[in-house]
């Protein structure tokens, strides 16, 4: 119940004309018409999200599994490591970002440090449109402390028999990873994947605090959830930003029943006859 | 057979192609300076946004700009702390994190459990549905119930305070309704079954039976939760906006000015938020690994 009004509602702002204040007036389509025709900083919110979804969550996969690997090892300071790599995932978004900034501006940040001692002259970073996009894509993979402690989670699920049997066969640790290891994962990729990308289609905090909202550089950094949290929230066209919802909402759904559909060939549920 | 190999090995150790491999001990040490040559330098990566706070919130203003920048700043100042706390009303804002946070966790506990124990252990006609409906709200955006959701607060009148950013964990959340129903699925139904014959009520079994036997589960739910208030930032902005109610993430904002930002202050502050849950992880990061893993999120 707590759900169904909300969305039901956001749909029928979705087609007023409605400032928070007075009734909303029925406008028919023209909220979507506009979105579609006339707002190039919608398109460029949109080009900005999925270019952020598509680099970042492979990276993040990638990143996670493989620090997740390396922290399932029995090893001394085991705790300690735990707990570093889930430092940045601690640290308020808001001061994150704002160290982000600091670490990353040119001239007076830590970053180019490196790149003065070979001589060479350091990347811009944040500050310019051509550098931005991929600076918070490396950015956002600080913060993947819950994706690691999952992949961690699952990888300690993992029976030990199988690789006691991949043993006994011989395998090496490639093959025992290729074929014990990433196939029993395959949930837990699954699970990452359908999340994160709802995750990265609601964006917000980090870049809204870097850039004071406006997007700097370039408009580059103006994301999905910024623009919508501007239309309803400084513009109090609720009406528009319910459109803007209600799209982000079907974008993510297709995006997540293609995902549900590929699974069954390449997600292993075999936790129930292996165990 | 068997003796003749195990003399070939006795007698020509040097036959083995890598012999300094060739005892196990030898190879898991190596294994483990690999395994360490690996962590160690992704460690400093992950350190260094907090090691710069540290570092920047003991530096005066004259030495924030200094370039290239030091590490350990000479001399160290310490007066950042004690005037963070003062120049914004950090203890107030804190007093409000907490009760926000830890009354949001509760909620969450509560209603989740609850839930998830209904789903799981009691037969009822819809269940799957339900559960299938509670799944797809994880995949709903926030965005799409922020308006009406803010318009029916405002109606009922409980913007500027707290109450819309605790009520609504009140109400359950998808992700530990997940979690949690997936743990009690695991336990064993003759436990219930059991107490049902003593006659024991729905409730009984639930508080006293099943209950006890989630705790890491529900440590997990707890510890997610409460960091999640712990950094909202989005929630705090949108309801909040009386600065006598103001939460730290919000707070943080007001380091900045037309004029700058106070960078010693606002790293000091940071510094100070982040320390309790740093505190909070490390103590209780081996419960959270197995309450995942026990959940089971295989499904």
């Amino acid at each position: 119940m707590f759900w169904i009004y909300p969305i039901l509602a956001s749909a029928y702002y979705s087609f007023t004309d409605f400032n928070g204040v007075q009734d909303p007036v029925w406008v028919g389509a023209q909220n979507y018409t506009t979105l579609f025709v006339q707002d190039s900083d919608f398109r460029l919110a949109v080009y900005n999200t999925l270019y952020f979804a598509v680099v970042s969550i492979p990276l993040a996969i990638v990143v996670s599994f493989g620090l997740a690997m390396l922290l399932n090892a029995k090893i001394r300071f085991q705790t300690v490591y735990r707990t570093i790599y889930f430092l940045p995932t601690l640290v308020p978004e808001v001061a994150l970002a704002l160290v982000w900034v600091y670490l990353f501006t040119p001239g007076s940040g830590l970053i180019n440090v490196p790149f003065d001692w070979i001589g060479v002259r350091g990347p811009c970073w944040l500050s310019c449109p051509a550098w931005s996009r991929p600076t918070i894509v490396l950015l956002a993979l600080w913060i993947i402390g819950q994706q690691v402690i999952l992949y961690l989670a699952g990888l300690q699920d993992v029976p030990q028999d199988l690789y006691d049997a991949a043993d006994v066969d011989g395998a090496g640790f490639w093959r025992k990873f290729r074929n014990v290891t990433v196939p029993m994962m395959t949930p837990v990729v699954f699970f990452h994947l359908v999340t994160s990308v709802i995750g990265a289609l609601q964006f917000f905090t980090v870049p809204y605090i870097m850039t004071g909202g406006t997007g700097f550089p370039g408009g580059t950094l103006l994301f999905y959830s910024i623009y919508l949290y501007k239309q309803a929230f400084q513009r109090f066209n609720m009406g528009y930003a319910s459109a803007m919802a209600w799209l982000l909402f079907a974008v993510a759904l297709l995006i997540t029943l293609v995902i549900f559909r590929t699974s069954r060939r390449w997600v292993f549920y075999g936790g129930a006859d292996l165990s | 057979m068997a003796v003749e190999t195990q003399k070939a090995v006795q007698t020509q150790p040097l036959v083995s192609r890598r012999p300094w491999l060739s005892s196990k001990r030898v190879r898991n040490t190596v294994r483990s300076i690999l395994t360490h040559a690996a962590l160690i330098p992704a460690a400093l990566i992950f350190m260094l946004p907090f090691l710069w706070m540290l570092s920047t919130s003991l530096k005066t203003d004259a030495q924030l700009y200094t370039y290239p920048p030091v590490w350990i700043p000479n001399p160290i100042n310490w007066m950042n702390y004690p005037n963070t706390v003062t120049y914004i009303t950090f203890f107030l804002y804190m007093r409000n994190t907490v009760i926000i946070a830890a009354s949001a966790t509760l909620g969450a506990l509560i209603s989740c459990s609850l839930v998830a124990y209904s789903l799981a252990r009691i037969p009822w006609p819809g269940r799957h549905v339900l559960f299938i409906i509670t799944v797809a709200t994880l995949m709903l955006p926030f965005q799409v119930t922020l308006i009406p959701l803010f318009l029916v607060f405002k109606n009922l009148g409980w913007v500027g305070d707290f109450r819309p950013l605790i009520v609504p964990h009140f109400f359950g959340s998808g992700l530990y309704i997940f979690l949690l129903r997936q743990f009690f699925m695991t336990l064993p139904i003759e436990l219930s079954e059991a107490a049902r014959i003593d006659g024991a009520s729905e409730f009984r079994i639930y508080w006293s039976i099943i209950l006890p036997l989630a705790k890491a589960a529900l440590a997990t739910v707890a510890i997610f939760e409460f960091i999640a208030r712990w950094r909202d930032y989005l929630g705090p902005l949108i309801y909040l906006n009386n600065q006598k109610l103001y939460v730290l993430s919000l707070g943080l904002y007001e380091y900045s000015s037309q004029y700058g930002r106070e960078w010693g202050l606002l790293m000091a502050a940071s510094v100070l938020i982040t320390l309790p849950i740093i505190l909070l992880f490390f103590f209780l990061q081996k419960i959270f690994v197995q309450g995942i893993a026990l959940t089971g999120i295989k499904g």
